[in-house]
């Protein structure tokens, strides 16, 4: 992996634990708490240093990744007039939230679990900034802007100053690079604070690891206090193991609506987990008729991009994943029983036979007829189950040992009574794809 | 730098990965290249000072070096830095090596996920000096038919098929290592095979992209046509398409971005490697297919097409006379069963008509005509070099002067008991030699090693005492039972006049001589004696002969000095045994009369 998106109340956590060290010169107050209820949000309330949670008015909204909380109108921010949302009203809300999935403006769809719940903070329009900072080409840029809010979005080219700084530049330089490009409508009291914040959330972003870091609207209050209203950050979490301390305890949540991972992919995701090799599994398609057993992630891909391209109606791919880095004959056979079992759960509606692409580039030091061995195996207890269903095999691999793992393969499925075509590195890659497709309209 | 790597490019391997270092050299082997491509290997952990691998049939030593830095010094011809360290650790490897000025032109980095802003630092560092650096994430790249990285081509039989192990006409680039293999596969298949390959490599910032290299390979003569297979993500494409245009690459290249699957899906399924996911639209494969058709790149209709397009690509220029037909040369082929040495030697050699000592006959060194003299055939066989007459001189007056220093010394004694309880000659020689050790012989070693610390840090008479005191022992080489400065030993007498008369110079002898000074001046029989004499002048010896510090620490190390003396003394331990056997003397026993017995008394 790489990039991964963080929840709000886990940015703002980092910030506050490094705020001494970054933000020396302003004041922040890191009163969030996160929950999935109103009773969690209740019993909060009675913990030693939340008792501001009785003694303010508050905002709560979702904490799930997605932005236009607004717009999407998941911001609790009034009652009967803005800024008076009691704790109670606060969780009875939050009660009512979690009780009926929701469909966001976007079209994604499911059931809101998390909740960002905060002080409400009365400032005005003139108080909000924007400051943002992420990764282009090579380079990091930070973004400012004298405008926060939802309305800075519209008309980003005039109202954002952006300040390219090269990987490798020293911080001094850095420091007279953010103040020379500062935005110029900066207001005179408010301009050498928001520099001087400026640079070191730059510090911050870079020193953190974080892949992005945005704060929108960054609300400064009297007295260099800072609010953050609403923060987006993701981490690049191959960074993860010398950010231990640095970060503390992270969850990378999935996306919304996309939490719902079948109880197969789940498996396969735990197997990869506890592997050396590489184990992936996405259903796109469970009634999908073409299946695919793909070795090698570069392979998995051109293997699902030619289905697309070939048979003109990508529905027609029923999953996407891939099996690599030497994986054991239990493993591979784990891998297969799942695609196996999965795809002849249902018949093609139309009583077409099913098309299982047992594919793979040229390996560099994977032992084919080693891996063979698994799908054999796999082969064996499904081979009833495929007949009744009707499946049609074609097999493609290269690298060391294939003709011996071809050989196998085929011989199993004669003696299985499956139909299957083999080859190897004399037929191109993807090549089985368009023969099995071929066949089909024959 | 037209060329990437060339038939003469040698390799410093970090880490000791042995398949993929043994696939190096079976590649080697196969296409006939005289020197292995991997000059050395750097094992941070390893106490070995070399690891075996085959050179076809045959095996060889690679030596192992605990750094880079020592690596590169000892091979400044080794310009390519070959890094298989973790993802923890192949960036300090990378910095490390960056700053060794003007060893590297390119160094490859086969780790996965390392954070991406140390990637961007080091990227940009590399980028700063000059350097190519290939990866992160990759399997590598080959120059067909001259040098090859690591499992780049898969198994030799692959490499052979696929033609990967002679120069063709097409210049590759993937992101992808596992469709690297593929791709030089179609091209053998439709065309003849590539001149140049490069895998850039999977994750989000690599140090070479595709620009980079395809510009090289415009200005490599042996490449006549390109191949990119691009992924989603990313703009690097752009840059190609700008290079295009700007009419900085004219050779023809065929195109094709992986990846275009994406379109059908809104978001959460990651197709592909970390860099492959697409921000923006002009990042999707299809954009960029299409902006680079429009470049006039050859861009097939989807993935399945590239074969035919290569073959029609590769006829043109063919038909155009730019590519002509190539005449395939033979292959060395590497026999299945190898079998790896348990022992080896360096030194001789009984398997030819005559046995050698380091390829001499013996005929041609034993008799007296032949001008090789016993300490000749020492230093060859203790040190694999014939030494000049001087030096040889020196050894066999050395052995002489430790040959024997009467019966009463706790080696001849025991040799002496040994001998008279009935044993026969080896069993009453080892009996002598075992007592040789720390406190009986042992003095060269540590005069040697002190003296030499003295002289080299440039420490005073005075502050080398000081040193010595602090170390908590008495220097060794200094100091005689019976022998002062007033009554001085002629043995030493006798050294010192042959080296003054055939050393080119003995520095440390001359030191050792200034602390006797001081220590005389202090007692009269605190002289530097025999083995203090003989440990420094060794010493002398082998720093006249060449030998570095690092060779001359081994010979101490590995006990050379007393060697020396081991085998001198034998000479005169079988001088007692013998004299013992003529005499017939009975059985020793020692006199009650000369032991204190003071026996503990307890209750039974």
């Amino acid at each position: 992996m790489a990039q991964r998106a963080i929840r709000e109340y886990d940015g703002k956590a980092i910030f506050s634990k490094h705020w001494e060290k970054y933000f020396s010169g302003f004041q922040y107050g890191f009163k969030s708490v996160l929950v999935s209820s109103g009773d969690e949000l209740r019993k909060k309330a009675n913990e030693h240093g939340f008792e501001w949670l009785k003694q303010e008015t508050l905002v709560a909204k979702p904490d799930m990744l997605f932005g236009k909380r607004g717009k999407n109108g998941l911001v609790l921010f009034k009652d009967k007039k803005p800024g008076d949302v009691s704790l109670e009203v606060a969780a009875s809300w939050i009660d009512e939230q979690i009780s009926h999935p929701t469909t966001l403006l976007s079209g994604q769809h499911g059931t809101l679990s998390h909740f960002i719940i905060e002080p409400f903070t009365p400032h005005s329009e003139e108080q909000e900034y924007y400051i943002s900072a992420t990764t282009v080409g090579e380079d990091d840029v930070l973004y400012m802007s004298t405008e926060g809010g939802m309305e800075v979005e519209d008309g980003w080219e005039e109202k954002v100053t952006e300040v390219v700084i090269p990987i490798n530049m020293q911080d001094a330089n850095i420091d007279h690079l953010v103040r020379a490009n500062a935005p110029v409508d900066l207001p005179a009291d408010k301009k050498e604070a928001f520099i001087s914040f400026a640079i070191d959330f730059f510090r911050f972003y870079r020193d953190l690891n974080f892949a992005y870091l945005e704060i929108n609207p960054l609300v400064m209050l009297e007295n260099n206090e800072m609010a953050i209203l609403d923060l987006v950050a993701r981490l690049d979490d191959t960074a993860g193991y010398l950010m231990l301390e640095d970060w503390g305890k992270i969850e990378y949540p999935t996306a919304f609506g996309m939490e719902d991972q079948s109880s197969e992919e789940k498996a396969i995701s735990d197997a990869d987990a506890k592997s050396g090799a590489s184990l992936k599994l996405t259903i796109l398609n469970p009634m999908g008729r073409i299946w695919t057993m793909v070795a090698g992630g570069g392979a998995s891909v051109v293997y699902a991009d030619t289905i697309a391209d070939l048979s003109g109606n990508v529905s027609e791919l029923a999953n996407y994943g891939e099996y690599s880095g030497g994986p054991t004959t239990d493993e591979t056979k784990f891998y297969a029983d799942t695609i196996f079992d999965l795809m002849t759960r249902f018949k093609d509606p139309k009583g077409r036979d099913k098309i299982l692409i047992i594919g793979g580039a040229i390996a560099n030091f994977t032992d084919v007829a080693k891996t063979f061995t698994g799908i054999i195996q796999s082969l064996e207890e499904y081979a009833e189950k495929f007949k009744e269903i009707g499946v049609k095999i074609y097999v493609r691999r290269g690298g060391p040992n294939y003709k011996k793992g071809l050989k196998d393969i085929k011989e199993a499925a004669d003696r299985l009574g499956l139909y299957m075509e083999v080859y190897g590195p004399e037929t191109h890659v993807t090549d089985i794809v368009r023969m099995s497709l071929a066949k089909e309209e024959k | 730098m037209s060329r990437l790597f060339t038939k003469d490019t040698q390799a410093i391997f970090w880490n000791n990965n042995r398949s993929a270092i043994q696939r190096m050299l079976d590649y080697d082997y196969t296409i006939e290249r005289k020197l292995p491509s991997i000059a050395a290997i750097v094992a941070p952990t390893s106490a070995a000072k070399f690891d075996k691998f085959f050179f076809g049939n045959a095996e060889i030593m690679i030596p192992l070096y605990r750094s880079t830095a020592e690596a590169a010094e000892a091979f400044p011809g080794a310009d390519v830095l070959l890094n298989f360290g973790s993802f923890r650790t192949a960036y300090d490897v990378v910095m490390e090596a960056i700053e060794l000025d003007g060893q590297f032109k390119t160094i490859m980095v086969t780790a996965e996920g390392i954070p991406e802003r140390r990637a961007r630092i080091m990227n940009q560092a590399a980028r700063d000096k000059g350097v190519t650096v290939i990866g992160p994430a990759t399997v590598g790249a080959i120059a067909p038919g001259a040098f090859k990285i690591a499992n780049i081509g898969g198994t030799i039989e692959n490499i052979i098929n696929s033609k990967l192990n002679r120069c063709g006409s097409c210049g590759l680039v993937t992101r992808s290592g596992g469709l690297f293999n593929e791709m030089s596969n179609i091209i053998s298949l439709n065309a003849d095979g590539i001149a140049e390959g490069v895998a850039i490599g999977g994750d989000r910032f690599v140090g070479s992209v595709f620009i980079d290299n395809l510009l090289r390979m415009e200005s490599n003569p042996d490449v006549k046509y390109m191949i990119l297979l691009g992924e989603v993500g990313g703009t690097e494409e752009y840059k190609v398409i700008e290079a295009v245009k700007s009419g900085k690459i004219k050779k023809p290249i065929i195109a094709w971005c992986i990846g275009t699957i994406a379109k059908h899906f809104e978001s959460g399924v990651q197709f592909g490697h970390a860099g492959a996911s697409a921000n923006a639209n002009r990042e999707t494969a299809e954009a960029k297919n299409i902006a680079m058709a429009e470049a006039g790149f050859f861009v097939p209709d989807s993935f399945n097409d590239i074969p035919a397009t290569i073959h029609k690509v590769y006829e043109d220029l063919l038909a155009k006379g730019v590519i002509k037909e190539i005449e395939e040369p033979s292959v060395r082929e590497i026999s299945k069963i190898r079998k790896a040495r348990n022992f080896i030697c360096t030194i001789s050699d009984d398997r030819g008509e005559e046995a050698t000592y380091c390829g001499i006959p013996i005929s041609k060194v034993a008799t007296p005509d032949s001008g090789y003299t016993l300490g000749d055939v020492m230093s060859i066989l203790w040190f694999k070099k014939r030494y000049p007459r001087w030096a040889v001189d020196f050894i066999e007056t050395v052995l002489k002067t430790v040959a024997d220093h009467g019966p009463a010394v706790s080696g001849a004694h025991n040799a002496k008991v040994t001998a008279r309880a009935g044993k026969d000659v080896v069993s009453s020689l080892i009996a002598g030699l075992l007592t040789i050790g720390p406190r009986f012989g042992g003095a060269i070693d540590n005069a040697a090693k002190y003296f030499k610390y003295g002289f080299d840090n440039n420490l005073s008479p005075k502050e080398f005492l000081k040193y010595m005191k602090d170390q908590g022992i008495p220097i060794p080489g200094i100091g005689h039972r019976i022998k002062s400065v007033r009554n001085p030993d002629l043995r030493i007498s006798s050294l010192k006049k042959f080296v003054s008369e055939n050393f080119p110079s003995s520095p440390i002898l001359q030191y050792a001589l200034e602390v006797e000074k001081e220590t005389t001046s202090k007692k009269d029989n605190l002289i530097l004696n025999v083995d203090g004499t003989i440990g420094v002048l060794m010493v002398d010896m082998w720093r006249e002969l060449g030998y570095d510090d690092a060779e001359i620490g081994t010979f101490i190390e590995a006990g050379a000095l007393n060697a020396f003396f081991i085998l001198g003394r034998c000479i005169g331990f079988i001088g007692h045994i013998l004299d013992e056997k003529r005499l017939n003397m009975p059985m020793y026993r020692h006199p009650w009369d000369d032991i204190l017995y003071d026996v503990e008394q307890l209750e039974y």
